[in-house]
């Protein structure tokens, strides 16, 4: 139930889109989000969009992630001097 | 997959671990009160990168779990009547009530159907069938929108024959009562997908008012391990506040228009918690407005339904307020298995008992 899975939007069709989950096709309403285009990702959840994957959040998220990674490497060549 | 792979990197996954390790100078407690977090914290194996000092708990997140016995009592009885149609998410099917299942009754002859959304089961009641169309309408603030949808348009197109009974409920009120029941927490991992409906805002009461950590928090490992970090510098920093882990989805305001539906088809009520009790205003009831679409106003049931008996021996109450573990129950993977539930917990995929007994049980 409270699984909600990223998925591409592939069609639009009024209120309805079909999206793909790793190639599987699922309608999903877009009721609840605005300016869904085709290429978006959003949350797919009992039947309806509930909101878009955000690229520019998912990239900062990933960079500050790599970013601590580096720093953790670099701390630990560190201490290994 | 995009927005997922990137979150289950190995080498990030083994850093992150690292991390933790060494900023875990005490004791923490931390609580994770969605069942998807439940059932990936399990499946990813996420307590095994954990030092010992990093204990996690699971809380009453899983929807199908906290819905007590007296609302499947209330299914089963209507779909013993003639003229009416039961349509159901499917993991409610198996919920043990008071002395069936909506599964035993499916079994005998009951018009029971299995749906993945609301608008499916508008859809039945469209298709001109003369039969009452009731849909259960269960789960947090993710999908009680999807609900207020489903009816706004039953209402503009005009069908007669459609009916909600509604069990929805909003997560932050058990969150506060699990906090006043007075458990051992530092903070908590909170509900990604509830939050990006409702915003982090939510949730800055418990930081606040309480002085608990939290996160607001995705379901793959990094995820979950990023947010376990967060949670204990809010700890060691003394910093509480609701924080955001998982910002691809989530925002402080939420989903605006999500949170406008909910609030014109449905009002606050008290509502019943398995395990929890009564929690007041953490239940959505239709409003009067959309009085003719609540199934428990428009289809009286006969008075006897509301027997409301739980398995003497099942602690599915205390695993839900976090005050026993899946392997304390005595019933736990001998009497009660997947295959043949006892409690809620051991049916849902995202139930405590049911992802214990999964991939833990042999510890």
């Amino acid at each position: 139930m409270c699984l909600s899975i990223p998925a591409k939007v592939v069609e639009i069709n009024g209120n309805i889109a079909e999206v793909s989950v790793g190639g599987t096709i699922f309608k999903a309403g877009l009721q609840l989000v605005e300016n869904v285009e085709i290429g978006d990702y959003i949350l797919l959840h009992t039947g309806f969009a509930i909101q878009k994957v955000s690229e520019k959040e998912a990239l900062e998220t990933l960079k500050l992630l790599t970013e601590m990674e580096n720093a953790m490497n670099q701390e630990t060549s560190d201490e290994a001097c | 997959m995009k927005h997922v792979d990137e979150y289950r990197n190995k080498a990030l996954i083994e850093k992150l671990a690292a991390l933790i390790k060494r900023a875990a100078s005490r004791s923490y407690i931390f609580m994770e009160v969605c069942g998807g977090h439940t059932a990936a914290i399990h499946r990813f194996g996420i307590p095994s990168l954990l030092p010992d000092n990093v204990r996690l708990l699971s809380g009453p997140g899983c929807p199908v779990c906290v819905t007590n016995n007296s609302f499947i009592d209330k299914a089963i009885a209507y779909s013993k009547m003639e003229d009416v149609i039961i349509t159901t998410f499917g993991d409610l099917i198996r919920i043990p009530g008071s002395s069936s299942s909506l599964e035993k009754e499916k079994a005998r002859g009951a018009d029971i159907r299995i749906v993945f959304s609301g608008l499916e089961a508008l859809e039945i009641a469209k298709s001109g069938s003369d039969k009452k169309v009731i849909f259960l309408g269960i789960g947090f603030e993710t999908t009680a929108p999807g609900t207020a949808v489903t009816i706004k348009e039953a209402a503009d197109v005009g069908i007669e024959n459609f009916y909600v009974l509604s069990a929805h409920k909003v997560m932050p009120p058990a969150m506060e009562t699990i906090i006043k029941e007075g458990i051992a927490l530092d903070g908590f991992i909170c509900p990604g997908h509830v939050a990006a409906i409702t915003g982090s805002s939510a949730f800055s009461f418990i930081a606040d008012k309480y002085r608990l950590g939290c996160v607001i928090t995705g379901f793959e490992p990094v995820d979950i391990l990023q947010a376990i970090y967060m949670l204990i510098n809010q700890v060691n920093n003394d910093s509480p506040s609701a924080e955001i882990q998982y910002s691809r989805a989530v925002t402080r305001q939420g989903n605006v228009i999500a949170q406008r539906l909910i609030y014109e088809v449905f009002i606050l009520s008290d509502e019943q918690w398995r395990g929890l009790g009564v929690i007041p205003a953490s239940g959505l009831t239709l409003r009067k407005e959309y009085g003719r679409y609540d199934a428990e106003s428009s289809i009286p049931l006969p008075p006897s339904v509301n027997v409301y008996e739980e398995h003497a021996l099942c602690i599915c109450g205390e695993i839900l307020r976090g005050l026993k573990i899946p392997p304390d129950c005595r019933l736990f993977a001998g009497t009660c298995v997947p295959q043949n539930p006892v409690g809620a917990c051991m049916v849902s995929n995202e139930g405590a008992c049911n992802t214990y007994y999964k991939y833990r049980r042999n510890e």
